[in-house]
């Protein structure tokens, strides 16, 4: 009996240790990212890192703003959503509500298998189809642009945004569709006035979620926005994300330089955002389970 | 039993003399226990050209271990002179400054050639531009320049491709071309070589440079620019011709540099670097080398 006892203690700490490791990694992170940046902050200074231009290789003068990384990350980002969203809302509703099963047998190993496709493969399909196809529908001299980066980023980010919105359109009580047909409404309507509404935090958690697998997407936006660090609005332009400038630039820096702490500010600034990114969209999941 | 092993050692040692050396009676490292560790030290441009050169010399002489290291041809300069290295990797000449260095301390560095290095500049086939002089890169790409009208093309924006700053191919082409001046701003940094090739070729007014010896394997897909140093001088196509013989003007040797005389396994080291073995090397990792038979 004793003996039983003790190996259900020892069982109890090994899965408790596998629990925390992932904690504890987390935190890790945090400590040695913070200990290679912050020498940055405390020589060249922090505005230095808030200057509007990022040119860190120089026989002039290095500068290290990591504004343009972030209005860059910020604007693929943002555009990889817009695009994202309404299409695996739509695609979720069809999948959950409107499918037969024997389409969705099909469709959901699909588009799981799309979320499997290596990144740096996407990059090449992006740099050899989509950047050209760009280019002649704006008529750019160049298809290397921000919108090019976001759609590929919205082609990976589509199976996440699906999985989880369809997981959430189906956890709708059966109840709620019944009693809106009840009263007459049509199926359509009871899809978009009911089932939807109901499962809405879930499917703000679907997008978050989506958000921040883009955020962190490195190769394939490396491949295809042509990292020019600017700062601008237009989706038409070049632009240089904070993944990219750290896949890049990372390989040769020389150890301990402002270029290489500066490089860890802004893995620092992406970690903290895609951090946030994933607890709000805890939160609003959580909310959901409990409603 | 004995007899047999000293025979066995013997006809090794004698097979791992004549694989390295081309005087098989000479007397040199025949001490098994004492393999000679030659440092090789300097140039990041060279370090994959340094490495595959130990990798196949070692493999060729089992004798013999050479360590590669990179820190820039500054560093490797300053380590010979400290007597830290025995061999410096330079993608320069030594300065006067660091030649009066090293005779205050007695050194007399000896200066080999070891192979070439050359940049093309490419443009799309459909672009009519032909020739671009030193003077009009360097606007093009620190922005002076951003519409090929004013380069007696069309009327038509430069879209310009760089590589990214971590790349040897950067730096060179920011000191000698871009006159050490900062890339413009608007530059698209691309990951490999490869990517600006593929852009080139799709992106009718672009413009990009890259290292030779790929340039020359994708000129069906992207046309190379002659370059004229000045506005004078005729237009010179590059080439692992014009690279070799200093006509083309992005271009520079890369060195070795030994403090005095090398002898036994420095001596073999340089020795293979320039036979045909180590050329072909060279040629490999896509600089041009310093005779035209081992251009592949």
């Amino acid at each position: 009996m004793a003996k039983h006892a003790w190996k259900e203690k020892a069982i109890r700490l090994l899965l408790r240790v596998s629990a925390s490791t992932s904690i504890l990694i987390v935190i890790l992170i945090f400590v040695f990212l913070g200990k290679e940046a912050t020498p940055f902050v405390v020589e060249p200074g922090i505005d230095e890192l808030c200057s509007t231009r990022w040119m860190p290789v120089s026989f002039q003068k290095e500068s290290f703003g990591i504004v343009p990384l972030v209005t860059g990350s910020l604007l693929v980002t943002g555009l990889a959503t817009l695009i994202s969203v309404p299409f695996g809302v739509c695609a979720a509703v069809y999948i959950a509500e409107v499918a037969a099963p024997w389409e969705r047998e099909i469709l959901k190993p699909v588009i799981e298998l799309l979320a499997g496709i290596p990144s740096v493969v996407i990059g090449f399909f992006g740099l050899l189809v989509l950047a050209p196809l760009v280019k002649l529908l704006f008529g750019l001299p160049s298809g290397l642009t921000a919108l090019t980066g976001a759609l590929l980023l919205a082609l990976m980010a589509v199976p996440t945004v699906i999985s989880i919105s369809e997981d959430a359109i189906r956890s709708v009580p059966e109840s709620y569709k019944s009693a809106s047909l009840a009263l007459g409404a049509s199926k359509l309507q009871t899809v978009w006035k009911v089932t939807v509404p109901a499962a809405l935090s879930g499917i703000i958690a679907a997008v978050m979620l989506g958000m921040g697998r883009v955020i962190g997407e490195t190769m394939a936006v490396m491949m295809v926005t042509g990292n020019a660090a600017i700062i601008t609005a237009s989706p038409l332009e070049s632009v240089r994300t904070m993944t990219a400038t750290i896949a890049a630039e990372m390989g040769e820096v020389p150890f301990g330089s402002d270029h290489y702490r500066a490089l860890f500010c802004v893995g620092i600034t992406l970690l903290l955002a895609t951090f946030t990114i994933n607890m709000v969209a805890q939160g609003v999941l959580k909310k959901h389970r409990i409603g | 039993m004995k007899s047999v092993i000293a025979t066995a050692t013997a006809v090794l040692v004698l097979w791992m003399g004549t694989s390295c050396s081309r005087q098989p009676g000479e007397n040199r490292q025949q001490d098994k226990s004492g393999k000679h560790l030659v440092t090789v030290k300097g140039s990041d441009t060279m370090v994959h050209l340094a490495s595959s050169w130990a990798e196949a010399f070692m493999d060729a002489c089992s004798g013999n271990e050479v360590a590669v290291t990179g820190g820039g041809s500054g560093t490797g300069i300053a380590a010979l002179l400290n007597g830290t290295t025995e061999i410096c990797a330079a993608s320069r000449k030594m300065k006067q400054k660091e030649k009066d260095q090293a005779a205050q301390r007695g050194i007399q560095p000896v200066e080999f050639v070891v192979a070439r290095d050359g940049i093309a500049v490419v443009v799309n086939p459909d672009n009519p531009v032909k020739t671009l002089t030193l003077e009009q890169l360097r606007k093009i790409y620190t922005g002076a320049y951003s519409n090929w009208n004013q380069l007696s093309g069309p009327d038509e924006p430069i879209i310009v491709l760089s590589r990214e700053s971590n790349s040897g191919t950067y730096v060179f082409f920011q000191e000698h071309v871009l006159q050490k001046q900062d890339f413009r701003q608007d530059a698209r940094l691309m990951p490999a070589t490869s990517t600006i090739i593929q852009s080139v070729s799709s992106d009718k007014w672009s413009i990009g440079y890259v290292g030779l010896g790929y340039a020359l394997k994708a000129a069906g897909k992207v046309k190379l620019l002659g370059v004229k140093s000045d506005d004078q001088a005729p237009a010179v196509m590059p080439s692992q011709e014009t690279v070799a013989t200093g006509r083309y003007s992005i271009a520079r040797p890369l060195y070795l540099y030994t403090p005095g005389e090398p002898k036994e396994s420095v001596k073999d080291f340089i020795d293979f670097c320039l036979g045909p073995e180590g050329q072909k090397i060279v040629s490999q990792n896509g600089y041009v080398p310093l005779r035209q038979s081992a251009v592949q």
